[in-house]
């Protein structure tokens, strides 16, 4: 059995090996630190084995003049901020969990807190090393083979694997970050509270209490951060914690209405009102949820999913309201969620964010799962936003056609480069008709 | 430390060279394979940020090559303070029962190679008044067990070896390091149901480089794995016959 982040098991297998040519050339799909969510990283039901590139994790080069590394698919990106912020480089765009490889990083086209600044992960990256589905090793990047590339920035591992990638990091003026935090009450002063914050701000984002109702309804903790110049910061670098972790898989009752709510309720109210300021070292800023290793137990033996949307600024901002107003009203009980505005659409064609407000919830699988996935989708739908493949395991093809109007000239490409249709995942199967 | 390294391509000897990397150890790499010998020590250099890392061919197939391998890691490094072997080879019992001829090999490579290398390797240490000789052997060859037998000869024989070196040569300044890793998941045990206690490569490397730094004759790592082989150990033979681990 292999499951995503999410808990939820298909029948398949992972095999590894230092070596991705030998590994990539018989496989259908890669799979990496299976950090997505849901059956992204999951084997069609008749190939139900997956090349796991983890160990596949060199680095070939870096240029300390200009921070450009080129280094092997399976390459962590808690490896890569280890190994780099001591030297005064870091990933250009990160993440809230630094538990993935750069292969997942380039596959999800990934985003972060500096979206509405620097992009996706994508933006960054400067030439991949791929396996195609005819079994030729070719390079693309964004001046050569460039529809390979674009397709496969964000195109979830579906138009070859990703063997190498070169990327730029970026430069950072210390190893500490100074972050700012403070309530806000309601949804719409968050959706202010993210454009304002994000003039002075690179890494912005929020965590929202999505039971609250009524005038409260969004209300939430917004949180600001910067690197710290070198005079603002202790000397020295931050000691990487020993983490503490769920240690089996808890009961499904732990998670319910109330206990959300009161966990919820606390998280706000443990703010104190007026804003908050600190110099924080790097890991808990960017990665708080990797200091509980295995949390996603705490879900219970079901599993969860996470659903993630980015509602476009066309839609304006009572689209925010409208997605909460439906979520409270079908009792969604999601512990925090997460809401952030993303800046301009990026390179790869399948990629995720677009300019708007996009939020992300957990949501513990019950009987009405599948409903409450499609109700929020039809909003979605309405308000011309889409899902996020990375997350997702329940969307049907007709809602994700329907968000999707790049899928057309994504499918020629991925086409073109496969007509047998060779390279598939659960995902690919479910959502877009592939041969199971 | 200067450190002649056979076997970090992978696996174990793959985490182990980059953390004594990481905190300056100086390091020589040896192996079969050149592409992949270039590639790690370009990553070695990359993650350490300083110095450079020198490559020598030398496959435990090949005895006629250590000496020459040898030569260069000392010429390379302008000394010598430790060699580490973490190269070995590994099949299950069931596979070893229908190829004969693998089955010589292996134990021909995880005994009668390794063993040869190491002779050549503690003979320099000790012209150099000393040093370190750390082995990967296996827990393994602590019990016999069904899926094992093969392997857990070989790797039997290559404990009891070291154990030999370090009674006879530690008042000269040879401290020997004996690893026995008990499962751990690396790809020479892909495909194998992991078992409870099964080992992550950072940590494996941590608990190793602490035991080589202290000298410690005898290490298993992840550490657990020493209780689990007191009880196996303790099982009677009757028990060893009908399990089937
Ligand atoms: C706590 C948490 C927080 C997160 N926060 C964010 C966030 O803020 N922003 C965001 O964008 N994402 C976020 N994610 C999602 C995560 O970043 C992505 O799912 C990422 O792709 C995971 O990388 P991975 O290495 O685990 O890949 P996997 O989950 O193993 O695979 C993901 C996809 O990448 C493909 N893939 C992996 N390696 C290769 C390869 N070598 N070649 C081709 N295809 C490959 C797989 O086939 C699959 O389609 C979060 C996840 C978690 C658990
Ligand atoms: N993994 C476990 O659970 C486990 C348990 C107990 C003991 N061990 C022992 O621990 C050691 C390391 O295991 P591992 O899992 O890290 O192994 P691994 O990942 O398979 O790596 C083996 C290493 O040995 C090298 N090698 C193999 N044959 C060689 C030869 N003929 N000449 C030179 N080098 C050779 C390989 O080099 P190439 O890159 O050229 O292939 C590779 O670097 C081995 O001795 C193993 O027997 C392992």
């Amino acid at each position: 059995m292999l499951c995503g982040w999410g808990r939820v098991p298909v029948a398949g297998r992972e095999v590894r090996s230092e070596d991705l040519e030998e590994l990539t050339r018989r496989a259908v799909l890669c799979r990496g630190l299976g950090r997505s969510y849901g059956d992204s990283s999951l084997p069609p039901p008749s190939h139900p084995v997956v090349a796991a590139t983890p160990l596949a994790d060199r680095i070939l080069s870096f240029d300390g003049a200009t921070g450009r590394l080129r280094a092997e698919a399976g390459l962590s990106l808690r490896a890569l901020n280890r190994t780099f912020l001591p030297r005064g480089f870091y990933a250009p765009v990160t993440p809230g969990t630094q538990l993935i490889t750069l292969g997942g990083m380039v596959a999800a086209d990934v985003h972060g807190k500096n979206h509405h600044r620097d992009g996706c992960f994508g933006a960054h990256v400067t030439r991949l090393r791929m396996r195609v589905a005819d079994g030729r090793i070719l390079e693309c990047s964004p001046e050569e083979e460039t529809e390979l590339f674009r397709a496969t920035v964000g195109g979830m591992g579906l138009t070859g694997h990703i063997l190498e990638v070169e990327c730029r990091l970026a430069r950072v003026p210390s190893t500490w970050i100074v972050a700012e935090s403070e309530r806000i009450h309601d949804v719409d002063r968050f959706i202010d509270g993210l454009k304002e914050a994000g003039v002075r701000w690179p890494y912005t984002m929020g965590w929202i209490d999505c039971l609250s109702r009524g005038s409260l309804l969004g209300r939430g903790i917004l949180m600001k951060g910067r690197w710290a110049e070198p005079d603002e910061a202790p000397p020295g670098l931050p000691r990487p914690r020993r983490r503490p972790s769920v240690p089996l898989v808890l009961p499904g009752w732990v998670i319910n209405r109330w206990t959300v709510r009161a966990f919820n309720a606390a998280f706000f109210r443990c703010h104190l009102p007026r804003v908050r300021r600190r110099l924080v070292d790097p890991e808990s800023f960017f990665y708080p949820l990797d200091a509980i290793g295995h949390w996603n137990r705490m879900y219970g033996p079901r599993g969860f999913t996470q659903y993630q949307c980015v509602l476009p600024e066309s839609a304006g901002r009572g689209a925010a309201r409208r997605f909460l107003e439906l979520l409270t009203r079908r009792g969604g009980a999601s512990m925090l969620c997460v809401i952030k505005d993303c800046g301009a659409e990026g390179i790869g064609l399948l990629s995720f964010p677009k300019p708007g407000i996009s939020i992300a919830l957990d949501i513990p699988i019950r009987d009405d799962t599948q409903d409450l996935v499609d109700a929020l989708n039809e909003l979605v739908v309405t308000e011309r936003g889409r899902i996020y493949l990375a997350k997702d395991q329940f969307t049907r093809p007709a809602h994700f056609r329907a968000m999707e109007p790049r899928l057309e000239e994504w499918t020629c490409i991925r086409r073109k480069w496969d007509p047998e249709g060779r390279l598939r995942s659960a995902q690919s199967v479910r959502l877009l008709a592939d041969r199971p | 430390m200067k450190v002649a390294f056979l076997g970090a391509t992978r696996g174990m000897g793959r985490s182990l060279s980059r953390l004594m990397a990481a905190r300056g150890d100086e390091l020589f790499l040896l192996g079969r394979e050149p592409a992949g010998l270039e590639r790690s020590a370009r990553d070695l250099e990359a993650r350490a940020g300083r110095g450079s890392v020198g490559v020598a061919v030398c496959d435990l197939e090949q005895p006629a090559g250590f000496a020459a391998a040898l030569d260069a890691a000392e010429a390379g490094l302008g000394g010598l303070d430790a060699v580490v072997v973490t190269a070995g080879v590994f099949a299950t019992q069931d596979v070893l029962e229908q190829d004969p001829e693998r089955a010589r090999r292996i134990l021909e490579v995880d005994f009668t190679d390794t063993v040869t290398f190491c002779e050549h390797a503690r003979r320099r240490l000790l012209a150099r008044g000393g040093g370190t000789l750390v082995v990967f052997s296996s827990v393994a060859g602590e019990r016999a067990r069904k899926p094992v037998v093969l392997y857990g000869a070989a790797k039997a024989g290559l404990t009891r070896y070291l154990e030999g070196l370090d009674h006879r040569f530690h008042a000269q300044g040879l401290r020997t390091v004996c690893v026995k890793p008990g499962f751990v998941k690396t790809s020479m045990t892909d495909g194998l149901p992991a078992p409870p206690f099964a080992g992550e490569l950072d940590e494996v490397a941590r608990v190793v480089l602490r035991a080589i730094d202290r000298g410690q004759p005898v290490v298993y790592a992840p550490p657990i794995w020493r209780w689990v082989m007191l009880v196996v150990r303790a099982l009677p033979r009757s028990i060893m016959r009908r399990a089937g681990f």
